[in-house]
């Protein structure tokens, strides 16, 4: 890296060494005031809804605080019900975040594990249908939910239209594309041999899903347990339109309802807002690398 | 595939409790052959189950979209008060409808926005990332974190930045007591504003693709480059970057569905009116707004679908030829 002197860009060690360490400094400063700035709407939010509402209401927004307070976000979990609303939010991202991961990794072990004719169709088919924008297939969804009875004591309406149960089917048949589709490239990685020899030992095939190839596909699952969380979790659009009682609303779709209603200004909106957020930004710390993982999983290993 | 490259010598003793499938010469189908029948019934069940919901829940739909695009229906009727009327829907949502034409416009403003800012600035990011750096750990994370949040929250948090007197960005110009700028309520800004909260999200996930990325690139291709004169600047784009293709390919198709995608963030902001409507947002106004007409909101779905159609075969075909050669 050291010889070619006639280059004048890139900093050869021996002349360079000023201009190197210029670059680093330049680097340092840019990256550092460009990270802040992208941290800003967050700390605004997190400013406004820690400023007591007297205070704002008398010096405004854009002012040093008399004082800070925790109020809002007390406020803001009781007078909107927020627990209920993550309790909503629970009942459909569990169940769904379960199923979407056992559909997938039985697709993906059928495709990737046993060669039929129609393995690359089957995962074509499910890569494209997750592609598709949610708008596409939503209008007849509806009419198809609408049509469709529900046991009682799985739905009150007695459709699947406005019951969650229905909110994490749509879940479930979406999000398992992008799984199916990852997963099957990760079990591709597993030796043949190792399904092979459970199944001269008698394995059925039941048994060398479960126990042998699942167990080794623990990074996989648990890289995408996280982003699917958050997606799930992250949906606006289904609920909104598949859910018409208010109240068995998910979070992230209850709170435009919500901020009419009950967040009457805007310390109580940020606060309420941050709440919802909280669940998926303390998983995105706490998980990062698999959160990490499972985005690029999807792109790069091909 | 690992299968194919496998000699049929290896064939199982057990071919006699084999199904009597036709053969296919030069194809390896003895997996699938030699099962017995319980676990042929097992897959069966493993692959059915989650393909029959994908396909009822998605692709029927998908269908149903393209045949009812042709029709007329309330949806009040039962399905027998369906009226086929050919290609109107097209014709009228083409020619008479006043909301098309912008909506068409900001989806095409949204992507190419997409495509050009948040994308060159998230590769600026990853290139500049992709190094041995002090807080480089701080850095990555506060550019993906907004990611984590939904498009409908980014759209709470951002009208509090764009809050004419109140909001952040008018108090730092000086804009919020006197002049202010209605960044939202403009019809002639506000996309403009949404995009830079929609950008603010999308610049993290790109830059987060292109980092995988070129963490995969062989440092021995940069320093070929070097050793042959290339400065920084030419051999990135010179070597490195071509050597992304496949990359560039996933981040350009994900740009472009987000693009498409597009809605909660509008809808939380006003509903996707006066300056924010896209096609989106016209659709799922028939499911949810005032106007219930299915077949109109079908014709939009398909129009939808035709657009995004051309982009998902690029991207299989990118992603499965891949694989075919792995």
């Amino acid at each position: 890296m050291t010889a070619p002197v006639q280059t004048p860009r890139h900093g050869g060690k021996p002349a360079g060494g000023g201009r190197e360490r210029a670059f680093r400094v330049a680097l340092y400063v840019f990256l550092t005031v460009t990270s802040l700035i992208w941290l800003a709407p967050l700390l605004w939010a997190v400013y406004t809804s820690l400023r007591d509402y007297e205070d704002t209401a008398r010096n405004g927004y854009f002012s040093l605080p008399e004082s800070l307070t925790l109020d809002n976000f007390g406020k803001a979990w009781t007078q909107a019900e927020l627990p209920h609303y993550y309790l909503n939010t629970l009942l459909i991202t569990i169940p769904a975040l379960v199923l979407v991961l056992l559909f997938s990794s039985l697709v993906a072990f059928g495709v990737s594990r046993f060669n039929f004719r129609f393995n690359l169709a089957l995962l074509m088919l499910f890569t494209a249908g997750n592609l598709l924008p949610q708008q596409v297939i939503v209008v007849p969804l509806y009419r198809l939910y609408l049509l469709t009875p529900v046991p009682e004591w799985l739905s009150d309406s007695g459709l699947l239209l406005d019951s969650q149960l229905g909110i994490v089917l749509i879940h479930v048949a979406f999000q398992s594309g992008f799984c199916t589709f990852v997963l099957s490239n990760f079990m591709k990685t597993i030796p043949f041999e190792l399904s092979e020899a459970a199944r001269v030992d008698g394995a059925g095939v039941l048994r060398q899903y479960w126990q042998v190839v699942l167990p080794l596909c623990r990074p996989a699952l648990a890289a995408l347990a996280t982003l699917e969380f958050t997606w799930i979790y992250n949906d606006f659009m289904w609920a909104l339109v598949l859910i018409q009682t208010g109240d068995k609303m998910p979070i992230t779709s209850a709170l435009a309802n919500l901020s009419g209603q009950y967040f009457t200004d805007y310390n109580l909106v940020a606060a309420g807002s941050l709440l919802a957020a909280l669940p998926t930004v303390l998983v995105f710390l706490v998980l990062q690398r698999q959160f990490v993982g499972g985005l690029t999983l999807g792109s790069t290993k091909g | 595939m690992a299968v194919l490259d496998q000699p049929p010598a290896t064939a199982p003793a057990t071919a006699d409790t084999a199904a009597p499938g036709q053969r296919w010469p030069g194809r390896g189908r003895r997996r699938a052959t030699s099962l017995s029948r319980a676990d042929q019934l097992v897959l069966g069940l493993m692959l059915g189950v989650p393909t029959v919901l994908h396909v009822a829940l998605v692709w029927l739909p998908t269908l149903a979209s393209v045949v009812l695009s042709f029709s007329e229906w309330n949806g009040i009727g039962g399905i027998e008060d369906i009226q086929w009327v050919g290609l109107d829907n097209y014709v009228d949502i083409v020619s008479r409808y006043p909301r098309f034409w912008p909506a068409v416009q900001h989806n095409l403003v949204w992507l190419f926005f997409l495509l050009v800012l948040p994308t060159a600035f998230g590769l600026l990011l990853a290139v500049l990332l992709d190094r041995k750096l002090r807080f480089g750990r701080f850095y990555q994370t506060s550019f993906y974190l907004p990611m984590v949040l939904s498009l409908a929250l980014v759209g709470f948090i951002w009208q509090m930045m764009y809050q004419p007197d109140n909001g952040l960005i008018n108090n730092l110009i000086g804009r919020a007591e006197a002049n202010q700028i209605n960044w939202l309520g403009n019809p002639d800004l506000n996309l403009y504003a949404v995009l830079v909260a929609a950008g603010w999200r999308h610049a993290g996930y790109v830059m987060l693709l292109f980092l995988a990325g070129l963490k995969a690139v062989d440092p021995a291709l940069k320093e070929a480059a070097a050793l042959d004169g290339a400065n920084a600047w030419q051999a990135f784009w010179r070597v490195v970057f071509p050597v992304l293709k496949p990359v560039n390919i996933v981040v350009l198709v994900v740009t472009v569905i987000e693009a498409l995608r597009a809605f909660d963030i509008v809808y939380v902001i006003n509903k996707g009116r006066n300056g924010l409507e896209l096609v989106s947002v016209l659709i799922t106004d028939n499911v949810i707004g005032e106007s219930s007409r299915i077949g109109w909101g079908s014709a939009l779905a398909v129009i939808l679908l035709i657009i995004s159609l051309g982009f998902i075969i690029t991207y299989l075909f990118q992603v499965f030829r891949r694989e075919e050669r792995a």
